[in-house]
């Protein structure tokens, strides 16, 4: 039989379970990138008002390692979009490791593929049904979106070159997924370590950005984020770049097939060893067991904070040293000196790790709807546990674990920065910044705990929240948008620390609010049946 | 005799299907009741109404003298429940899950815990996602088995096992029963498992109870079939009330009779004189069937329509 045998019927199958949701992310992301550009075009009506703000741009270290650089800075498009090819890319990545592991390890974790695989499908066709269902998202998602772009009034060839950096990143990370899903044998260690690559790739890219000229700024070059921008839209529009990232596609792929050659339907790479034959005295409880299930999960996201507030905190001191000419350093010195440009950029990256934190609890909190569906809820429920204690111990998990992210983020960034410093003074207020945090992604906790209770088939809210809030703060201020549209995100009332001053009433605000919702769904999931299908 | 499971009309509706239709069920303390039905006829459902895990539309549910939605999680402390469907934790061991579903009730008989062990044949080491269908039902029914309560909701329990294993389940069945005051709710469709095991039995379609009663009550209802080869040719067989399909071959006789009639046609065989005699009681699954063999034809007609 050939490998590749029933592949169209798997891509089939696969569009007719992803019909709603495939077409729902490409309206969010074209819509994403129209709507940015579009208030963007207004913004900066002359050359000179553009290039002023692309300098402005470049010169502030903290942007770049955040978003990158503008490499034409009288381009419209290239300002427009750059933080779309940046953190916007991140975006892309996440849904094509999505839509692999659906149809990949998922699959074959739920025993599904088993039915599959006893039909007449070769043993390629699984993996390669999911690459294709992603490679035909990514390429109706370039063309889309470069028609978006135009319609707004970018330039036809750079908006194409956009749509295909966007595809790119998008496909690289399609192909890094099919080797992570051969790796463990459940989908979410899988994805977990899709995205702990996604954030290696993404700090490569900002430590090659920000490197000085003849420093190390080939980083970039390593890194299928990096590739996404040096594509550079509206200015150059290198297509060659394309071939590299196609390259790297073919290559990771081909290790993903040697992968599946060698091992068995439903099994990683490392053997399952057997465990212990009774429980430690201390699994007693709904907490202990829901602490067992996601330790490894949440060990993994606390190293990879710990990596990634390092380097974000290593770049922290070299803000002040960056400006070479008298002029700029004058400028510099009236925007405030070097400790308010680097607390505001402490501020915004504890900010970016904020919201990247509020996704663990997202992810964390929705295991109660995993678990009830799963049926693995009801045998507990069964027991002497009450359905509060039970739903408690993954909120618990969820919120204490978020907490001890934004602390080791804290750490880590305040630590590598007070060190360079020589003043670990002031690696406490980055502590400090990173815990005031806490209560906005405890909201979004809530907000799935929220849905769980009263409207379980809807727990997925927590995610669409978590980007809706996201898109009010970074396009609420380009559409000038009323304050108190923009005051719903919990994100916008949190104090951005170090630098401003340390206000509690709406961190309060925020923890009776998460309290509030986490009540709200508790008291939903005491009264509805269970399991609701 | 205190009745440890009662429902009285309960009704339960996910959107338009109706799964449970006015089911009443009555389960004595200390008996072994068998609860009968094909898939899909509402077992499930009322197990989980009786767990609290549902809220009944209407009707009423009580459980142990306690009410099971608002009691349930003192009610849980004394029963152990095997699910259907059993779905172990991928990363946790066979072990760590029976001790753990044991703590959460309340305790484990450490004793007990390895005898069942030993009889299931189950090794305890391995992950959750490294057990088979059998082994995962394993070890929900050694969790169950493992702890002392009073009643045992097992809702078909022996999916999966192998016959070794189930004759070893039933040898168990048989022991609880022993052990003073313990009620257990079997449901199944597995007939000879509900014959060798229960006291009591109630068959359930679309969501309600068709009939409840002792076995032999039920066989009461139904025909005995008999065999014999008697001393000379009968004749008046036919005319006797009760008696059908009958075929007589010289001086052999094969029939079916009303087994309430039973007596009078052995009174009007042993005056022939009987030579031998093989008397075979009504099988569940002749009781099932009468229940459930309307259904066959419909099947039948709609899968003619479909293909």
């Amino acid at each position: 039989m050939n490998a590749f045998e029933g592949t169209g019927a798997l891509v089939r199958l696969a569009l007719r379970r992803d019909r709603i949701m495939l077409p729902v992310w490409l309206v969010v992301f074209v819509g994403m990138a129209a709507s940015s550009a579009s208030a963007t075009v207004g913004l900066y009506p002359t050359v000179a008002e553009r290039v002023a703000a692309a300098d402005t741009f470049n010169r502030a270290q903290s942007l770049v390692a955040l978003y990158g650089r503008v490499y034409d800075p009288t381009s419209l498009g290239a300002l427009s979009m750059i933080k779309l090819g940046g953190t916007g890319a991140v975006f892309v990545a996440v849904l094509a490791i999505l839509i692999v592991m659906r149809h990949t390890r998922a699959e074959e974790e739920t025993g599904r593929q088993e039915l599959v695989g006893a039909t007449v499908v070769g043993r390629r066709a699984p993996l390669t049904a999911a690459l294709l269902v992603a490679a035909g998202t990514y390429a109706l998602l370039a063309v889309l979106t470069a028609l978006a772009l135009i319609a707004v009034g970018l330039p036809s060839d750079g908006s194409f070159a956009f749509g295909l950096a966007w595809a790119g990143v998008g496909i690289a990370f399609a192909a890094i997924a099919a080797i992570t899903a051969q790796l463990t044998s459940n989908a979410r260690g899988a994805i977990g370590l899709a995205v702990a690559v996604l954030g290696v790739v993404y700090v490569l890219r900002a430590i090659g950005d920000t490197a000085e000229p003849g420093g190390p700024r080939w980083v970039t070059w390593l890194s299928p984020i990096g590739w996404g921008q040096q594509f550079r839209p509206y200015a150059g529009n290198r297509w060659w770049v394309l071939l590299i990232t196609l390259g790297f596609a073919a290559v990771a792929t081909w290790v993903a097939y040697a992968l599946v050659a060698r091992r068995d339907l439903g099994a990683g790479l490392l053997p399952d060893r057997p465990g212990p034959a009774t429980a430690a005295g201390g699994l007693r409880s709904p907490l202990a067991l829901a602490w067992r299930q996601h330790r490894a999960t949440l060990l993994s996201w606390a190293a990879g904070f710990a990596l990634m507030s390092l380097v974000l905190g290593n770049l922290a001191s070299s803000i002040g040293g960056f400006f070479s000419s008298p002029q700029a350093r004058d400028i510099f010195t009236r925007l405030g000196g070097a400790k308010v440009l680097t607390d505001a950029y402490l501020a915004a990256m504890l900010g970016i790790v904020g919201v990247v934190a509020s996704a663990y609890g997202v992810q964390a909190a929705m295991r109660l709807r995993a678990e009830e569906t799963a049926q693995h809820a009801e045998p507990l429920l069964a027991t002497a546990i009450s359905r509060t204690r039970w739903a408690l111990s993954h909120t618990t998990v969820a919120m204490l674990g978020t907490t001890m992210l934004m602390l080791v983020a804290g750490l880590g960034a305040g630590l590598a920065f007070g060190a360079r410093e020589g003043d670990m003074g002031r690696a406490w207020r980055v502590v400090e910044g990173a815990l005031a945090q806490v209560p906005a992604a405890w909201v979004l906790t809530g907000i799935v705990v929220a849905a769980f209770g009263l409207a379980p088939r809807f727990v997925a809210a927590g995610w669409a929240a978590l980007v809706a809030f996201v898109l009010l703060g970074e396009l609420g201020p380009l559409f000038r948008l009323d304050h108190w549209i923009m005051d719903v995100s919990p994100f916008a009332h949190v104090p951005r620390l170090p630098g401003a001053p340390l206000v509690l009433t709406p961190l309060i605000t925020l923890i009776v609010v998460a309290v509030l919702l986490t009540a709200a769904g508790l008291a939903g999931f005491r009264r509805r049946d269970i399991p609701v299908p | 005799m205190t009745e440890a499971i009662r429902t009285d009309a309960l009704v339960k509706t996910f959107g338009r299907t109706r799964a449970l239709d006015g089911l009443d069920l009555s389960v004595r303390q200390g008996e072994v009741h068998g609860f009968l039905g094909p898939n899909g006829a509402g077992k499930t459902t009322t197990i989980r109404i009786l767990l609290g895990l549902l809220h009944a539309d209407s009707g009423t549910a009580r459980l142990l003298d306690g009410d099971p939605w608002s009691e349930a999680t003192t009610l849980h402390r004394r029963l152990a429940y095997v699910p259907g469907e059993v779905t172990l934790w991928p990363n946790l061991t066979g072990g760590e899950v029976i001790d753990l579903l044991g703590r959460l009730r309340g305790g484990v008989d450490q004793r007990r815990r390895a005898d069942l062990l030993e009889r299931f044949a189950l090794d305890p080491k391995l992950k959750g996602r490294a057990y088979s269908k059998g082994n995962r039902q394993k070890v929900a029914l050694i969790a169950a088995l493992a702890s002392d309560v009073e009643l045992l909701l097992l809702d078909e329990p022996t999916a999966g096992l192998d016959p070794l294993m189930e004759e070893e389940f039933r040898q168990v069945i048989r022991e609880e029963q022993r052990r003073d005051g313990r009620t257990v709710l079997l449901s199944s469709h597995i007939l000879a498992e509900v014959e060798a095991l229960c006291d009591r039995v109630t068959i359930i379609r679309e969501g309600r109870a068709v009939e409840t009663g002792s076995l032999a009550d039920l066989r009461h209802l139904t025909r005995t079939s008999i065999h014999a080869e008697l001393a000379a040719p009968p004749n008046g067989l036919a005319d006797l009330p009760g008696v059908h399909d009958l075929d007589v071959e010289g001086t052999r006789v094969r029939c079916e009779v009303d087994t309430e009639r039973l007596d009078g046609l052995l009174r009007r065989l042993t005056a022939i004189g009987v030579r031998s005699l093989v008397s075979q009681p009504p099988t569940l699954e002749e009781l099932f069937l009468r229940h459930y063999g309307d259904q066959l034809p419909k099947r039948q007609r709609t899968e003619a329509m479909s293909g």
